[in-house]
């Protein structure tokens, strides 16, 4: 279960960011910050590699000691990134590939709703319960 | 359970928005014409950003700006109108010009002599204008600035000329 997920815009703003518990939710934001760095290295990396068919899913971007950040971008640049307790040892690489492939889903419908303006903040209560069914439980 | 009207229908709404884009309300002259050039491409260009998330199945392929053309070639033409281009040309400096010999939204057009006068400019500018929209949004979401214009040469043919703009 991830204890914050965001989704950040082309330009590297905030279009969508929510964490659980909410006391903690500057530290979410900055960790989601330093990330982009990590997910723009590895963009700019897989590119020059020149590999057939590179991966929307970008995997582990850094750990820490208390927990996990990982990365997903999309043909469009958007990105996904999750934070994840590192004491949940439980998750595995495909429920974490999972979750991306859901958010992704998610993030299609707001795009073709046409109510919704690119690069507007997300406000869709269906993107909203997709992503409380993703975080952990809090009592 | 398979679309079988699915076509149709799409034609049928597209022929009404067009007429609605420059019906009365709008103003004639070319003020009219041009506001109504404004909202159908506005249009497209929000409909190719949603089918531009939405159609790439997967993996990041477009190492290069032709591959991203070749996909609006095959994968969105073909989602959009059943077909794929028939035909793409480019100079290799940023301009490509996508054929299609049966354009599906000329096809009932083409039946008889009737439009041939007014097909070049009517049809290419203002009744592409949705599709000329569709691709550049489409390009734009997966990072590529351009500008898209449309022309009729014969029914049902018509030609989409994709200029990159150069940041």
């Amino acid at each position: 279960m991830a204890v914050c997920i965001a989704v950040i815009a082309k330009e590297n703003y905030p279009l969508y960011i929510r964490s659980i518990p909410a006391e903690q939710e500057l530290k979410f934001h900055y960790t989601v910050h330093t990330s982009l760095d990590v997910v723009d290295e590895k963009v700019s990396a897989m590119g020059k590699a020149l590999v057939d068919q590179r991966e929307l899913y970008l995997g582990l971007l850094y750990p820490t000691e208390d927990y996990k950040v990982y990365g997903y971008v999309t043909n469009s640049k958007v990105k996904f990134v999750m934070v994840v307790d590192s004491s949940n040892t439980a998750l595995r690489d495909n429920e974490i590939r999972s979750m991306f492939r859901k958010l992704h889903n998610s993030y299609t419908d707001v795009m073709c709703n046409p109510f919704y303006n690119p690069g507007d903040r997300i406000h869709s209560r269906a993107f909203d319960n997709m992503v409380t069914s993703m975080m952990v439980q809090v009592c | 359970m398979p679309a079988m009207a699915d076509e149709t229908l799409f034609q049928l709404l597209h022929t009404q928005v067009v007429a609605a884009a420059y019906g009365a309300g709008r103003g004639s002259g070319d003020e009219g014409l041009r506001a109504g050039l404004t909202v159908l491409e506005g249009m497209g260009f929000r409909v190719g950003q949603g089918l531009a998330e939405r159609l790439p199945q997967g993996a990041l392929a477009f190492r290069e700006e032709l591959d991203t053309i070749k996909f609006l070639c095959r994968d969105l033409w073909g989602a959009v109108f059943g077909k794929q281009t028939d035909n793409l040309r480019t100079n290799h400096q940023g301009t490509y010009i996508l054929q299609d010999n049966n354009f599906p939204f000329l096809t009932q057009m083409a039946w008889g002599q009737q439009y041939l006068e007014e097909a070049p400019k009517v049809l290419g500018e203002q009744f592409l204008a949705f599709t000329c929209g569709l691709l550049r949004g489409t390009l734009s979401s997966l990072g590529i600035e351009s500008s898209v214009t449309a022309s009729v040469t014969s029914l049902p043919a018509c030609k989409f000329q994709v200029v990159i703009q150069k940041a």
